[in-house]
């Protein structure tokens, strides 16, 4: 069976799916949310990369590297803000995140 | 070897400034330590002049740069004076506060900073990769700024909650970007107006749209994404929540109307049921979430996205006259937020900030002025003539009202008659409850020129509405007359 541009798609597809059901039932860890954000992205850049390809034009493989550059500043941010959060709560679990409700 | 040419710098003049000044104004602060937030703050606020002067001074055409991906046009002006406004007044009504609650780090101005040109790019962008680079830089500058009291648990819980948020959205825009992309084989605004209209548009280009639309209303607040605004107003500190409101929405929203507007100019029959949705959503629970809310900044939070569902209903009738709507909106709504969070910043006491509206009983007997000018700007967000509140409404009404969205028009001014009463129980409280202890500490003096400014603009704004609305409709001209050009050619 040849591997075309379907299956691709259907896989970051599946990834795309379960990074968004990570963060919406995941109710332990932050760091969990943190991974399902990167599943995402990740996700968007096997679509941008087998696109690339299937067109033979490089504007999606540029854009990959810029979506991997960007990630890895929002990991950095992303963490940063988790240490000062534990700093004053002394939890990172999902549920004690509740100080402002309604 | 020939050396490549230099693109034209013309049209992201003002980026470029905001840029390296940016980077200097880094340097400064961290040559001069502690103690240089007042002088990195006027260092801010003399860019964004500057980075507004070369905006003004761009020719009055359309310009494309970087092969396409930068566009300048008179929309693009007009919406990055409005945010370099918008900046340039958070900065000078942060910097007492700071002060005050002892945050004064000079890195809370070159966030700003990075943050606005990230909002300038997105108002140019012209391109996918363009508008996905301006959108993260303006959000990961964002993130940080609503973290910034870093001892306080609220003001990191925003930030967390932010960030989530801000990058599950950001997944989503990408997701759809990376469709358009694949179906239309072009990041180019124009070129993907091109590939979607013909024999019908691909079913994978209207799939991508609709990710980017949930990720562009992620961005504005509206409703079915609307739910970190809240949280993230009360949290963050005050003048944080007053930066918030204004300038990331206008530049949020000024994206949502290039991409709708450009990329997608012949699928208007498509976006415009979801904005309708969402319009409406946004308003009618903008009116009524906000009834029961007693935190200021929590009610200024549903308020807000209240106004973004206005704001939307422009966009809804798809016409340049709506794009004039929603231009005179935001430029309205700006003026308004910045007097109500000069008067929020001025509910202190001894012990600290204090947040709850039955604080503010009784303001009438100790600051009448304060009291009356507080009153003056809710009922100008209520709408009520002749204040400005009411113009910017009015406009998005006859422009829905023209494009034949009668159902919109009326549920918007329900949902308007609705909201006034939560704007209307902060005068009755101000006014008619038994005084509470005063608050003790006078305005900072350039809070209060921030207060009598936007106050004069919303008092006197009916006696001269025509300059606003010529520089509006000559905007949203060049935007429609702008995808007309890209159909002919």
């Amino acid at each position: 069976m040849e591997i075309g541009l379907a299956h691709y798609l259907t896989v970051a597809a599946m990834l795309f799916t379960l990074g968004i059901f990570g963060i919406f039932l995941n109710r332990k860890n932050v760091i969990i949310i943190l991974m399902s954000i990167e599943l995402m992205l990740l996700a968007v850049n096997i679509n941008l990369v087998s696109f690339s390809t299937h067109l033979g034009d490089l504007t999606g493989q540029i854009f990959a590297m810029l979506v991997l550059t960007v990630a890895a500043g929002e990991a950095a941010i992303g963490l940063a803000i988790l240490v000062v959060y534990f700093r004053n709560r002394g939890s990172i679990a999902v549920e004690d995140i509740n100080m402002m409700k309604g | 070897m020939e050396i490549a040419n230099l693109p034209d710098l013309g049209p992201i003049a003002s980026e470029l400034t905001l840029a390296i000044g940016g980077m200097a104004l880094l340097l400064l602060g961290a040559f001069r330590g502690d103690g240089a937030l007042r002088l990195v703050g006027y260092g801010a606020v003399l860019l964004f002049g500057l980075a507004a002067v070369l905006v003004i001074g761009q020719p009055n055409e359309t310009v494309l740069g970087f092969h396409g991906a930068i566009i300048m046009d008179p929309f693009a002006k007009f919406m990055k004076v409005l945010i370099l406004i918008g900046s340039a007044v958070a900065v000078i009504m942060s910097l007492n506060y700071l002060e005050q609650e002892k945050l004064d780090r000079f890195e809370y101005p070159v966030l700003i900073v990075f943050a606005t040109l990230g909002m300038l790019m997105m108002v140019s962008a012209n391109d996918l990769l363009a508008l996905y680079m301006g959108l993260e830089l303006q959000s990961l500058a964002l993130y940080v700024v609503a973290s910034f009291n870093r001892d306080s648990l609220r003001s990191t819980e925003s930030g967390l909650k932010y960030f989530v948020l801000g990058a599950l959205a950001s997944g989503m825009l990408l997701y759809g970007s990376s469709l358009v992309y694949g179906f239309s084989g072009t990041t180019n605004f124009p070129s993907i107006a091109e590939a979607a209209t013909g024999h019908g548009m691909p079913l994978g280009i209207l799939f991508g749209m609709v990710f980017i639309l949930a990720g562009l209303a992620f961005k504005v607040s509206a409703v079915p994404f609307h739910m970190w605004t809240p949280d993230v107003y009360e949290g963050a500190p005050t003048p944080v929540t007053a930066f918030f409101a204004a300038a990331p929405k206008i530049a949020a929203i000024a994206l949502f109307i290039r991409v709708m507007m450009g990329a997608f100019p012949e699928a208007v029959a498509q976006w415009q049921q979801v904005v309708v949705f969402i319009s409406i959503a946004s308003m009618v629970l903008g009116a009524f979430a906000a009834i029961g809310q007693r935190n200021i900044k929590r009610l200024m939070a549903y308020s807000s996205i209240g106004h973004m569902g206005f704001a939307l209903v422009g966009l809804a009738s798809g016409t340049a006259q709506g794009i004039q709507g929603v231009l005179i909106y935001l430029s309205i709504y700006l003026v308004m937020n910045a007097g109500v969070f000069c008067c929020i910043l001025a509910m202190r006491r001894a012990e600290g900030m204090v947040e709850n509206i039955d604080e503010l009983a009784g303001l009438s007997k100790e600051r009448p002025v304060l009291a009356f000018v507080f009153a003056m700007f809710m009922f100008s967000l209520a709408g009520i003539p002749p204040l400005a509140g009411f113009f910017a409404k009015f406009y998005v009404f006859v422009a829905a009202i023209d494009a034949d969205l009668y159902a919109l028009s009326v549920i918007g001014v329900l949902s308007s008659v609705v909201g006034a009463f939560y704007y209307l129980r902060i005068v009755k409280i101000m006014f008619f409850d038994e005084p509470a202890e005063p608050f003790e500490v006078p305005l900072a003096r350039e809070v209060s020129i921030v207060l009598t400014l936007s106050s004069l603009f919303t008092i006197f704004f009916f006696v001269h509405p025509s300059t606003l609305i010529s520089l509006a409709t000559t905007a949203a001209a060049s935007l429609s007359s702008g995808a007309v050009a890209v159909v002919g050619h």
